[in-house]
C-alpha cells in the first residue's frame, strides 16, 4: 500500500525562483489497485510518480510504500517511461534482463522467466533482435517486460503509450489490463488520454497545475474485464465528461 | 499482434549486388584513375618540367627505385602516427568522462583545453624537442595535441547526450556511478567516440607530419623536406601520395572495426554518413 500525505515538491530554478510543482498531496493506494494520474501539462502528474519511486525527495510531506517512508528506489518498484529506453547495444533478451543484472539476481532461470514475458506479450521469437528492428510498440512491450522481470509488487509508468500511435495505444491498453488481471499488482499510471485512464483505473486521480495538486479523485465503477465497446456506456460517458470538466474548468 | 517489425531490405539478386559494387568501388576507382591519366596527359602535352609537377610514372619510377628506403621512413611515420592516436583515446575518452562527470570540473578545465587548441602546433613543435629532446617523444607529443580534442569533445558530447529517462532506469534500480559509466553512458556514446576517432586518426598523420617537419631523421616528413631540398620532387610527391594513404586506410580502418565490433552504433541514425 502507498501512502502519500501532504506531500510538496518544490523545484529551485537556476535564476533562484521556486516553481511549486506539487502542494499538499494526499493519496493512499491500495494493493493491487490500478490508480491513474490525469491531468494537464505542467500538473507534477510525472513528478509524484518520481517522488513515488524514490528518484526525488519530496520537500515536505511523507511517502511510505508498506508503512516505510520512501528514501531511495525500492526493490519492488519497477518504472516504464514514456520511451521505451531500451539499450540499444542489447538484445532484446539481455534487454528485459538488464534489471537482474544490474541488481545481481541474476540465475539460470532468468533467461526462461524473460523469454515467457516476451511471449505474454507477444514478443516469442524476437529474443535475439535488437531494439532497432522493432516497431515502437513492440519496443514499449519489451521495456514492459523489463519492468516485470524482478517481479516487483508496484508498477510506475509514466505515460507509457504516450509516444504511439491511437490504434497501437489501444491494443496496448488492451494488454496492458490483460496482464495486470492475469498477474495482479499495484499500478500509478499516468497519462494524458481520459479514455485510457477511465478504461483501464479502479480510479482516476485528477490533477490540476500551478501549483500541482489534486482537483479530485474519481471511482471508476465499470465491470471488468473492460473493453474499449464500453465507451459508449453511459456510465463511461460519464465519468470522462466529469474529468473533462475538473481539468478544463481550470483552464477558463 | 499484428505488428510487422521493419526489416532491412538486403540486394539479394546478383544484380544488384553488381549495382551496389559498381556505386561503391568501380565507379571512384574509375573517377581516380581518369584523374591521375589526366595529370599524366597534361604533364606530357603541356611539357611541365619535372621539378614543378612530375609526371605519375616518373613519381613511381623514381620512387619503386628507392622502395627499401621509403618503406623505413613510412613504417617510422606510422610508427609515430599510431603511438600517438593511442595516447589521444587514453587520455581523450578518460578525461571527456571528467569533463562530464561535474559542471565544477568541466568549467575549471575547459578553459586550459581550447588554449591547447589555440596554441599554433607548428610554432610549438621547435619549443617541445629543445625541452623533450631530438627524439620521437616530441614527435608524439604532437601528434597528440594535435588529434585529442576532437576526440574529447565528440566523447564528451555522447556522454552527455544520454537520455535523462536512460540515467532514471538505471538509478531505479539503484546502479553505482561507475555502473551508470560502464553499462549506460560509455556503450551510449560509443557512435559519437567513433565520429571522434574518425577525425583524429586523420588528425594524427597530419600531427605526425609537422612533427617530423620540426625534429626528425627519418619519416616520410623528412623525406618530404630532404627530397624537396634537394629537388628530388617526384619523391617528395611520392610521399605525399604514401602519406594520403595511410590516413585513408587508417580511417577505413577505423570505419571497419566499428562495423564489426559495434554493428550498432555503424547503423545508427546519427552516424549514416560514412
Amino acid at each position: 500500500m502507498i501512502r502519500i500525505a501532504n506531500a510538496s515538491k518544490v523545484f529551485t530554478a537556476r535564476d533562484g525562483n521556486s516553481v511549486h510543482a506539487l502542494s499538499d498531496i494526499d493519496l493512499s493506494i491500495d494493493e493491487n489497485e490500478f490508480v491513474s494520474l490525469v491531468g494537464p501539462s505542467g500538473c507534477g502528474k510525472s513528478t509524484l510518480l518520481r517522488l513515488v519511486a524514490g528518484l526525488m525527495p519530496s520537500t515536505s510531506g511523507s511517502i511510505d510504500i508498506d508503512a516505510v517512508p520512501v528514501t531511495e528506489p525500492r526493490r519492488d518498484t519497477a518504472m516504464v517511461f514514456q520511451s521505451p529506453t531500451l539499450l540499444p547495444w542489447a538484445s532484446i533478451e539481455d534487454n528485459v534482463l538488464f534489471p537482474l543484472k544490474v541488481m545481481n539476481v541474476l540465475d539460470p532461470t532468468s533467461r526462461g522467466r524473460a523469454h515467457e514475458l516476451l511471449s505474454l506479450v507477444g514478443l516469442a521469437g524476437f529474443e535475439r533482435k535488437f531494439p532497432r528492428e522493432l516497431s515502437g510498440g513492440m519496443q514499449q512491450r519489451a521495456a514492459i517486460c523489463r519492468a516485470l522481470i524482478h517481479d516487483p509488487s508496484i508498477m510506475l509508468m509514466d505515460e507509457p503509450f504516450g509516444a504511439l500511435d491511437a490504434l497501437t495505444r489501444e491494443e496496448m491498453s488492451l494488454e496492458l489490463m490483460r496482464i495486470w488481471t492475469d498477474h495482479p499488482r499495484t499500478i500509478l499510471f499516468v497519462t494524458h488520454s481520459i479514455p485510457e485512464a477511465v478504461l483501464l483505473s479502479d480510479r482516476v486521480v485528477v490533477m490540476s497545475p500551478r501549483p500541482g495538486r489534486i482537483a479530485d479523485i474519481l471511482d471508476v465503477s465499470l465491470p471488468r474485464p473492460r473493453t474499449f465497446a464500453m465507451e459508449g456506456d453511459p456510465a463511461f460517458q460519464a465519468t470522462a465528461q466529469k474529468i473533462r470538466n475538473l481539468i478544463f474548468e481550470r483552464h477558463d | 499482434m499484428t505488428e510487422v517489425a521493419p526489416t532491412t531490405t538486403k540486394p539479394t539478386s546478383r544484380s544488384a549486388w553488381f549495382r551496389g559494387f559498381s556505386q561503391e568501388v568501380l565507379m571512384p576507382t574509375a573517377v581516380l584513375l581518369g584523374l591521375v591519366g589526366i595529370w599524366e596527359a597534361s604533364v606530357h602535352i603541356f611539357e611541365i618540367p619535372v621539378y614543378l609537377l612530375p609526371a605519375p610514372s616518373q613519381i613511381w619510377v623514381e620512387c619503386s627505385a628507392m622502395s627499401n628506403v621509403i618503406l623505413k621512413h613510412t613504417l617510422a611515420t606510422l610508427h609515430t602516427v599510431l603511438i600517438g592516436f593511442f595516447v589521444s583515446i587514453l587520455i581523450s575518452i578518460p578525461l571527456a568522462v571528467v569533463l562530464t562527470s561535474s559542471r565544477g570540473i568541466a568549467t575549471a578545465i575547459y578553459p586550459v583545453l581550447v588554449i591547447t587548441q589555440a596554441v599554433p602546433k607548428v610554432a610549438l613543435a621547435p619549443l617541445l624537442v629543445i625541452i623533450l629532446g631530438a627524439n620521437e617523444i616530441p614527435r608524439v607529443v604532437i601528434t597528440f595535441l594535435v588529434a585529442f580534442f576532437p576526440l574529447v569533445i565528440a566523447s564528451a558530447t555522447g556522454l552527455m547526450s544520454v537520455p535523462h529517462e536512460l540515467i532514471e532506469l538505471g538509478r531505479s534500480y539503484r546502479i553505482s556511478l561507475w555502473q551508470e559509466l560502464i553499462r549506460i553512458r560509455l556503450p551510449y556514446a560509443v557512435p559519437m567516440i567513433f565520429s571522434g576517432l574518425k577525425v583524429a586518426i586523420t588528425l594524427s598523420v597530419v600531427g605526425a607530419v609537422v612533427g617530423e617537419f620540426v625534429n626528425a631523421d627519418k619519416g616520410l616528413g623528412f623525406l618530404i623536406v630532404s627530397a624537396s631540398a634537394f629537388f628530388q620532387v617526384p619523391v617528395a610527391f611520392g610521399a605525399l601520395v604514401i602519406l594520403s594513404l595511410m590516413g585513408v586506410v587508417l580511417f577505413q580502418i577505423v570505419v571497419v572495426i566499428e562495423r564489426i565490433f559495434f554493428p550498432w552504433s555503424a547503423e545508427s541514425a546519427g552516424n549514416s554518413f560514412m
